[in-house]
């Protein structure tokens, strides 16, 4: 309708002096409201996207400006061992601790979605790991993985089931597992309770006719909970793997990278490079290096809207 | 003619109450009380012991005495008889602990209200102003909600260094609002749609203009998403890290994530209690915050989700 009344309009406007037209003019009134946001996220935002790009064609060090040095930055990474295994342990980490994130997140919102005493408690509480700093929440990680005053190396001693305390984060192997651990920690909550939200939208007659006519309850949750839910598990998972792959905090407040560069990722190596050792350029050929897995990740988030609006037959207003 | 209404009115209960019954029910009486216990309670337990013991074992290290922390074969670890406020009072009294938690406060606020007041306006402006492109400014939103701070670092941290920003907390009001106001204006876009679009109708048949529809009518009834995006962004400013970690040196300046892991982080073997301390005192104001409102997280979080 309004689109109609717009050219109708038009020439009675045009009359209007250029002040008024600033006013009242609905795309220069859109254009004022929008400056502000715009502001912050092209100097904040795109502009460093693109600067990050061109360092990373540059041997820009902290305190020099660089010069245009082509591909050396990548040609160098290319023949670098560290930077392959910060991929290989990006990989590994954002794929096991998604995995397991979407695991146990779905397994938690079906059990918080069932009826039970002190439900709203419960919810709550699985919250509280999500809304505490990484940092913080890292640290105490930190403390009972220690390698001499574990908590678990204690239990597990006193259970009789070890000998001596496990070298948690001094170790490859275990490094890699506690980090993990600790991401998926902290993951599942938010998972969870955005897959809970979706699950309140199923409605309850689904279950009880699929359940008259003699379903089971897996070929219920396989044939209307997962398919009503795959919209919301697509969107959910994306934002879970694109912040798994670009995490810095946990891993930096655990392990700083070590031990032996085995819980390296991009992201710190990025940091280690550019800000501790100076290489802004080499460093920010690292963090461009992670735009493609981004791009790609965004793109499955993005079918997976597409999707949604096709099930829903739908537009989003 | 009389026995009519009854009927009417009796087929009605008989109908919505079973269902109301059923609803808060649901199926769950299939199911016997033994196996409930196996399949519902023994798993929900496992899973949130493991999600909260961190918390209680942080909060536990922070009250214990330094020769307990070391020694656990003397004394039981899982709990203590003799509490200490001692880390606590170090944190307090011997340490910038309260300039830290100052300075994430002050941040944390200011960075907030900007990215609100920005959000606000470009909310408005893609859902209801409908200018020429506002799906594609939309759009485009989401995607930069999409790029992560640990992209962005090293290049910003050359240009907070020309703007002459560097090692002062007005580095991170201006940049956190990149990583806040792509999500708020998202959340708020979603509560503008539900506000019904004759009430701005008779507004503008009234005479007002946009400007006073945004103040007096749009916003007293997006009240409960202005909440919600506020605190998310909060919480996500309080959160931080590797922005204030790249940006900010000196030691006053720093925010309360940061110089827990730069500065409480010596050689001293009995550090483990002023680290839990510090680190339960910076999460404790969100957790707060949070208790008072859960379900404005909630819908913060499952609402920029679904849109």
């Amino acid at each position: 309708m309004a689109d109609v009344a717009i050219p109708r309009a038009k020439p009675q406007i045009s009359e209007d002096s250029a002040w008024t037209q600033l006013k009242h003019n609905r795309n220069w009134l859109g254009f004022w409201f929008m400056v502000p946001a715009m502001a912050f996220l092209i100097f904040f935002l795109a502009y460093p996207l693109g600067l990050g790009i061109w360092l990373s064609f540059t041997d820009t060090r902290i305190g020099r400006v660089g010069h245009f040095v082509a591909t050396e930055n990548y040609e160098w990474l290319w023949d670098d061992s560290i930077f392959w295994l910060s991929v290989f342990n990006t990989l590994l980490y954002t794929f096991v601790a998604s995995a397991l994130k979407f695991a146990i997140g779905l397994y938690l919102a079906l059990l918080l979605n069932e009826n039970m005493p002190f439900k709203a408690m419960l919810r709550a509480m699985v919250l509280i790991p999500f809304i505490v700093p990484t940092v913080l929440s890292a640290l105490a990680f930190w403390w009972i993985f220690d390698s001499q005053f574990s908590i678990i190396s204690w239990s597990l001693r006193h259970l009789g089931l070890i000998d001596q305390n496990i070298n948690f984060l001094g170790d490859t192997t275990w490094a890699r597992i506690c980090v993990i651990f600790a991401n998926i920690w902290r993951g599942v909550p938010f998972v969870a309770i955005t897959l809970l939200a979706g699950l309140q939208t199923v409605s309850p007659s689904l279950y009880e006719a699929a359940t008259l006519d003699g379903a089971t309850r897996w070929q219920n949750f396989r044939f209307i909970t997962y398919p009503l839910l795959t919209p919301i598990i697509a969107v959910v998972m994306t934002f879970s793997v694109l912040f798994t792959f670009t995490d810095f905090q946990l891993i930096w407040a655990m392990t700083r990278g070590g031990p032996v560069n085995a819980t390296h990722l991009m992201a710190t190596l990025s940091y280690q490079r550019a800000i501790i050792a100076g290489q802004l350029g080499e460093g920010a050929a690292i963090s461009s290096a992670m735009i493609p897995f981004l791009l790609a990740a965004i793109m499955v988030s993005w079918f997976g809207l597409q999707r949604r609006k096709w099930q829903q037959g739908e537009n989003n207003d | 003619m009389t026995d009519l209404p009854a009927a009417k009115v009796d087929l009605k209960t008989v109908i919505s109450s079973p269902a109301r019954v059923d609803n808060s029910e649901g199926m769950s009486y299939l199911q016997s009380v033994p196996r409930r216990l196996v399949t519902l309670y023994l798993p929900l337990t496992i899973i949130v012991v493991v999600l909260l013991f961190p918390f209680y074992w942080m909060a536990l290290t922070s009250v214990k005495p330094d020769d307990q922390l070391l020694d656990l074969d003397k004394y039981n670890p899982f709990w203590t008889w003799n509490p200490t406020f001692k880390h606590f009072h170090k944190l307090l009294f011997e340490s910038y602990y309260p300039h830290w938690l100052w300075n994430t406060m002050y941040v944390a606020i200011c960075a907030t209200i900007l990215s609100i007041i920005a959000s606000v306006l470009a909310a408005y402006a893609i859902v209801r102003l409908r200018y020429k492109g506002a799906n594609l400014v939309g759009g485009l939103i989401f995607l930069a909600y999409l790029v992560p701070p640990s992209i962005l670092f090293i290049p910003l941290a050359t240009v907070v260094f020309q703007y002459g920003l560097f090692d002062s907390p007005l580095a991170l009001i201006l940049t956190y609002p990149t990583i806040l106001i792509p999500f708020s204006t998202w959340l708020l876009m979603g509560y503008f749609k539900t506000i019904p679009f004759e009430l701005e109708e008779c507004a503008l048949i009234d005479g007002a203009s946009r400007w006073q529809i945004l103040i007096k009518i749009v916003l007293p009834l997006a009240i409960p998403g202005l909440i919600s995006a506020f605190i998310f962004c909060f919480t996500l400013c309080w959160n931080e890290f590797i922005y204030a970690l790249t940006f900010l040196q000196s030691t006053s300046n720093k925010t309360v994530p940061v110089a827990i892991v730069n500065e409480f982080v010596d050689g001293d073997i009995y550090r483990w209690g002023s680290l839990m301390a510090g680190a339960l005192a910076g999460s404790l104001p969100l957790v707060i915050l949070y208790a008072f409102f859960v379900e404005h997280y909630v819908s913060a979080m499952t609402g920029a989700v679904k849109e």
